[in-house]
């Protein structure tokens, strides 16, 4: 920290916002919970409700919305982090929704649970009675999210909507809510993706591994590099090839690409999205090519 | 590459299609390399899709589909790049008078504010809308951009003479720094680089200023003001006693061993340590959070006021306001109840009177004026349930703001800035 100009750098500046939103949220609502995918951004979410509260243990549990499809190395790295924290896990599960009959699996060659996850979301948040929810997205990920506030109602059903959006000034996060609604939490609207990795560097925090270089099965598909697994129909036109790639997202596997890279460090990395002429979704997300509104639509919904 | 010692600055973009704001952020976004390539691909596909002639950059910051459809900004819509100095985020808003809420929402945190001129209109009605809301939220620095100038040939008086207008207009204002760039978004002239088509011009260009402009006096390092935001007690046999209180620091430079002040009990103590989960702290100051520990048991909880013993700020229950107002659903009116949210601190508030309402315009004083619709800025008497831990909002942005929710739906319904307690 730069103390003696009384100036702080962006991660710190970054950072205290993050903290005074986590603040807000545990001394106004009953039920919050942080929604935890094991990707960077819900890494550092975690790390700063952890300072948050400090020395106190995060006073809310923690989610996961499991699709199923996961990749090993992350639900690997979830139950270490949890365990390490003592915090509660809420393991919701898509597959569950799926047997029970709440949804119905996606067919077909790009069938997704990307989609799914929405109703086992909300079923999950009804069943926990959450009030507020922590998200780790960004503005900076996408045109929808730019719009959208730190604090964002969702009515009774979970929905989103646009147009009818709170007006969010200075630092001031209006809380009320009628019981059966509830607000999403968004502690990293200010960071870029390169904020995030700085402050995985600064802090020299874990993540999982699929975030750094290594060799994997993988086949082209709507040019996205996919992992060759058990959940991914591939077709015959689909030739496997090995490659040395790393995750610039975690998602499902089924619709998270993989970008040829040979950046084993954080440092590395760092320079790679420095240089960089694409975005992290646009390179990496199928969910995201299906429209111009893909995200908009299913937010809207009550995606994340 | 993006490393090092690098600070915030935000600022706020005012204006339509027509000033060619989304050209600017566009290129502002583009030479920084904030835009990535499919973003673009995705915005070419949609102008030509569309049958427009030329790629519309407006569609980049446009994100809603409502808004791409009508084709026009509604919503704030926030936007990053860094140079190697410093991070920007931009609050990109709307110039239509239907939608000064949203550009209030904007300012409310921006450092510096962007005001669009085209030079072949010179200044509009809009201009001065945009320039008075800016003072109005106490944004410290405005920038007056007289964009077009390709359009009348680079000449040095059109530009003189918008400049001299609007400082005259600028007088009945509070802007306590104001700059003037003459510039083509559309071709780049002094937007990022200097522009050789406006020799007389001897200020650097827009990014250059944005990137140099000194921001660190704007804060208030005087009058220490910590709105006490959640108390941390671990009930952990590590921590028995700990007993802490957590916020963000509003004003001022906090150290271990200065006597401090708490509201509402006015009793003194002495700040025993300031913490982190990094570690204890030598000083707090804004916008810092951190967790102050006092040395005697003074009974603090959310929503009081740590400060100074001989700068404190004013505790009151009547409080006169400009306020925003932000909903199409009611309007404001004498008699009415609202929540406010200030600080830490929400209560209820009635509306004792409206004073006047006044032309975001013309900045003329409606004496007569009964109520303010959506759009609509006025000055309010308000008296609170509870006392108010603030100062003038010109003084402190943080102590100085509120917000009005509406109680039966719950919405954000207005926006106070504090000028005056009785």
């Amino acid at each position: 920290m730069l103390r003696s100009d009384y100036l702080l750098s962006q991660l710190d500046v970054l950072e205290a916002e993050s903290i005074h939103v986590f603040r807000e949220v545990a001394a106004e609502f009953e039920r919050p919970v942080l929604l935890f995918s094991g990707g960077k951004d819900s890494c550092v979410m975690l790390r700063i409700a952890e300072k948050a509260f400090w020395p106190a243990r995060i006073p809310f549990p923690v989610m996961h919305v499991d699709t199923g499809h996961n990749f090993p190395e992350v639900i690997e790295f979830r139950d270490h982090r949890v365990g390490e924290l003592g915090v509660r896990l809420v393991v919701a599960s898509v597959q569950e929704s799926i047997d029970s009959g709440r949804v119905v699996e996606e067919k077909g060659r790009s069938a997704s649970r990307n989609r799914l996850q929405t109703t086992t979301l909300l079923d999950a948040l009804e069943e926990g009675r959450n009030d507020a929810v922590f998200g780790g997205a960004r503005r900076d990920e996408e045109k929808a999210r730019a719009k959208e506030r730190v604090f964002s109602f969702r009515d009774e059903f979970g929905q989103w909507d646009p147009k009818n959006q709170r007006p969010e000034l200075w630092s001031l996060y209006n809380t009320r809510i009628q019981p059966g609604e509830h607000i999403r939490v968004f502690p990293l609207s200010n960071w870029t993706e390169l904020d995030v990795w700085q402050y995985i560097e600064r802090e020299d925090m874990e993540i999982p591994s699929i975030y750094f270089a290594h060799t994997r099965n993988v086949f082209e598909r709507d040019g996205l590099l996919l992992a060759d697994g058990p959940y991914v129909s591939r077709s015959d036109d689909e030739p496997v090839f090995e490659a040395t790639v790393r995750y610039r997202t975690v998602g499902d596997m089924t619709c998270t690409g993989a970008v040829e890279s040979k950046a084993g460090t954080v440092e590395d990395i760092i320079t790679e999205i420095a240089a960089t002429r694409v975005t992290e979704r646009g390179q990496t997300r199928a969910d995201d090519k299906t429209s111009e509104a893909a995200m908009e639509d299913r937010k809207r919904e009550g995606y994340f | 590459m993006v490393t090092g010692r690098m600070d915030i600055l935000r600022f706020a973009t005012a204006g339509s299609v027509d000033d060619g704001k989304s050209t600017l952020i566009g290129r502002l976004l583009y030479d920084s390399k904030a835009i990535f390539e499919d973003q673009l691909e995705a915005v070419e596909r949609t102008s030509r899709d569309r049958g427009d002639e030329y790629t519309d950059l407006a569609l980049l910051t446009d994100g809603l589909r409502a808004e791409r459809e009508q084709g026009i900004t509604i919503d704030v819509a926030y936007r990053y790049f860094a140079t190697p100095r410093r991070k920007f985020i931009i609050a990109d808003t709307p110039g239509h008078i239907q939608y000064t809420r949203n550009m209030v929402t904007g300012a409310s945190t921006a450092d510096l504010a962007i005001v669009l001129v085209d030079a072949r209109k010179g200044l509009l009605e809009q201009s001065r809308r945009h320039a008075f809301l800016v003072s109005l939220l106490r944004v410290p620095h405005l920038v007056l951009c007289v964009n077009k100038m390709d359009l009348v040939d680079y000449d040095q008086q059109v530009f003189e003479q918008i400049k001299d207008e609007f400082t005259a207009f600028a007088t009945k204002l509070n802007v306590p720094d104001l700059t003037f760039v003459p510039m083509s978004a559309l071709h780049g002239d002094n937007v990022v680089s200097r522009s050789d088509n406006m020799a007389w011009y001897d200020g650097p260009p827009l990014l250059h200023h944005l990137e140099n402009l000194h921001i660190a006096s704007d804060r208030n390092l005087v009058d220490v003001r910590f709105p006490v935001q959640y108390v941390v007690r671990p009930q952990s046999n590590a921590h028995h006693d700990y007993r802490g209180y957590a916020g963000q620091v509003a004003a001022g430079v906090l150290k271990p061993g200065d006597e401090v002040m708490h509201l509402p009990s006015g009793l003194t103590s002495r700040i025993a340590g300031i913490d982190t989960f990094n570690g204890t702290v030598d000083e707090a100051f804004p916008p810092m959070s951190v967790i102050l520990r006092l040395e005697d048991d003074i009974d603090v909880s959310r929503g009081d006021m740590i400060c100074r013993p001989h700068n404190a700020p004013t505790v009151a229950q009547d409080v006169e306001a400009m306020v925003s107002w932000m909903t199409p659903e009611r309007t404001l009116r004498p008699r009415a109840k609202l929540a406010i949210k200030h600080t830490t601190s929400t209560a209820r508030a009635l509306v004792r009177d409206l004073q006047y309402r006044l032309d975001v315009n013309t900045l003329h004083r409606d004496e007569a004026a009964t109520e303010l619709r959506l759009n609509e800025i006025g000055r309010v008497s308000l008296r609170v349930t509870k006392p108010l831990f603030c100062d003038e909002y010109a003084r402190n942005r943080t102590t100085g703001g509120f917000i009005l929710i509406d109680e039966a739906t719950n919405t954000t319904v207005g926006a106070g800035m504090i000028v005056g307690t009785e």
